[in-house]
């Protein structure tokens, strides 16, 4: 675990040493921000709390694809750098590489999360909305992040460019949105399971209420433990080329 | 220090690596000698594990790099062709993340990065980005970060590629001064640029171990029956009449077993030029023979240098022998002497 934070503490710190982490922050904020400002009717009268509910879905979009943009690189630029072997040569597992890269790009995101709290601070202060409400939109939010994260880091692990990482861990991360529409198309019992899979509508829906659900952390949780054990799994089978 | 038995490495159905046996020695500085695609990274990724063999036994300081990959890393050292480097970070920076990767405790760390910082004369730049030295400093850091810790081991692969002649000095005398505390393996597809610093040349090609021995032993089996070119001057005589006359003086020395006309690169009345081939270096023997004789030698010398025949060991090998060094004997034709026979590696436990 030490290895791992060693490892993503130099890549948290690598994400402020060039453009990419402040311009991410920068962009994704002022997406939620123009967001929330025009699609939330804010000159119109609408109760506080389906304004918060609007808000957290609309932060979902830009905190999914700030997750991959923050993670396509985490890997495969090292790959392309050839900054990989450094760690691959070194007494460190494949799990403290991939757990490394997956904090340090999650904390950036973590970061740009937590710092659009003004907004609901915002409903709070001006109307009438539950503390509770807003913790658990976030806990939704940053369990999202989580798990686009890891949809991110295992592109990167896959491919050996970034603009492949880019590619992959689109496409991946659209299926596992979209399963909801083919879930709708679907008969049932197969439709209740891919709607369980689909990685924003049906899991993400409750928390934007602000109800927390065991189930849809639980989901989270494991989505992202998936991602990043096959992650660890990559880097293994690369050894054996 | 390694022993490698039966190693073998395939991409797919290409072999790259194998068979190849060889023991290196604790303390010795290794260069492994080949054209590009010969099989010197891939032996070097597997001795730093960053591959994993097909099959074969590779042991370092006694441990296999496929069953306690983590405890070899830990003894090994590795600069790949291209400095894995963090541009971003400055040079101490850098080492201090090395250090620690490969598991340097904190209360030893900034002892080691101060000393490998100045075993590679890296002082002056210690606070300086990265990605704003000088392609010799960063290949500098690069070796800075492959000794951080102090390693058994110490893997350098074409570590003098890129630099000027400066740099080059300058790096061969690093290297040799990381000889004692470390074993070292570097490679090279240049012979002359790794001659000077190491105690053993491994020739490899096509994946195994060619030759192995010192840089002399290498020049005197490389030089076995090798032509020698004379131009000589006989005064008065027509240039046939020097021709005769210098070929049979050159016959009767002991040890020729040809003579050959030749093109002369000079002009003139009895100036002619004759290729000998013998055994041995008959240089001396060919040049007192015709001043005794009364003929003037103009010229006198092995038609190839030891780099040339270097190459040429490595095109008469055949299998996987590259294609632009069997282009190159062709160009040469006849005026390419044979190559000479090579001292047969010993299994590579040289």
């Amino acid at each position: 675990m030490s290895t791992a934070l060693l490892i993503a503490r130099r890549e948290f710190s690598s994400y402020f040493r060039s453009w990419i982490g402040p311009a991410l922050m920068a962009g994704t904020l002022l997406v939620d921000g123009l967001l929330f400002y025009w699609l939330n009717g804010l000159d119109q009268k609408r109760l506080s709390g389906e304004v918060l509910q609007q808000f957290f879905y609309n932060a979902s979009g830009p905190t999914m694809i700030a997750a991959i943009l923050l993670t396509i690189r985490v890997l495969a630029e090292e790959r392309q750098t050839g900054t990989l072997i450094l760690l691959n040569t070194s007494p460190v597992k494949d799990r403290d590489i991939v757990l490394g890269k997956f904090l340090a790009a999650y904390g950036v995101l973590a970061l740009t999360t937590v710092l659009s709290v003004y907004m609901p601070a915002w409903l709070f202060v001006h109307g009438k909305v539950a503390i509770g409400h807003i913790v658990v939109g976030y806990v939704g939010l940053l369990l999202l992040g989580a798990a686009l994260t890891a949809i991110g880091v295992f592109g990167s692990a896959l491919a050996s460019s970034q603009v492949v990482a880019l590619v992959v861990s689109a496409v991946i991360a659209a299926v596992f949105v979209l399963l909801w529409m083919v879930a709708k198309a679907t008969e049932p019992p197969l439709n209740q399971y891919l709607g369980a899979l689909a990685v924003h509508h049906e899991n993400f829906r409750p928390f934007m209420q602000g109800i927390l659900q065991p189930s849809g952390v639980i989901f989270y949780l494991v989505f992202t433990y998936a991602f990043l054990f096959a992650s660890v799994k990559v880097l293994e089978a690369r050894r054996w080329q | 220090m390694i022993e490698i038995q039966e190693l073998y490495k395939y991409y797919g159905d290409q072999r790259a690596v194998g068979p190849l046996t060889t023991n290196i020695e604790r303390g010795e500085i290794i260069g492994l000698l080949g054209l590009n695609g010969a099989g010197k990274t891939t032996t070097l990724r597997i001795l730093a594990c960053d591959l994993l063999p097909t099959s074969g036994s590779v042991k370092v300081a006694g441990v296999d790099v496929v069953e306690r990959p983590d405890d070899v890393k830990a003894k090994v050292g590795y600069l790949p062709d291209r400095p894995p480097l963090y541009e971003e970070q400055t040079v101490s920076d850098y080492l201090t993340f090395a250090a620690r990767l490969r598991g340097v405790p904190s209360n030893q760390t900034q002892k080691l990065v101060a000393e490998a910082v100045e075993l590679t004369e890296l002082g002056d730049v210690s606070k300086k980005i990265i990605g704003a030295l000088s392609h010799g400093y960063k290949q500098r850091v690069g070796i800075a970060q492959a000794i951080v810790h102090a390693p058994e081991l110490v893997v350098l692969d074409e570590p003098i590629s890129g630099l000027d002649p400066v740099q080059i000095v300058e790096m061969r005398e690093l290297v040799k001064n990381l000889k004692g505390d470390h074993t070292v393996v570097l490679s090279s597809h240049i012979l002359s640029e790794i001659s000077e610093t190491c105690d053993r040349i491994m020739v490899i090609n096509s994946g195994k171990i060619e030759w192995s021995g010192t840089e002399s032993e290498l020049s005197v089996a490389l030089r076995q029956g090798s032509r020698i070119a004379i131009t000589v001057r006989v005064a008065g005589a027509s240039e046939a009449a020097a021709l005769a006359r210098a070929s049979e003086i050159a016959q009767k020395v002991p040890g020729v077993s040809a003579v050959e006309p030749a093109s002369s690169s000079e002009a003139g009345p009895g100036i002619a030029a004759i290729s000998v081939r013998g055994e041995g270096d008959l240089r001396d023997a060919l040049c007192r023979a015709l001043v005794q004789a009364d003929v003037g030698v103009l010229a006198l010398g092995r038609e190839q240098e030891l780099e040339s025949m270097f190459l040429e060991l490595l095109g008469e090998s055949g299998e996987g022998a590259p294609v632009r060094r069997k282009k190159k004997r062709r160009k040469e034709g006849d005026a390419v002497a044979e190559a000479a026979p090579a001292t047969p590696t010993d299994g590579g436990a040289a």
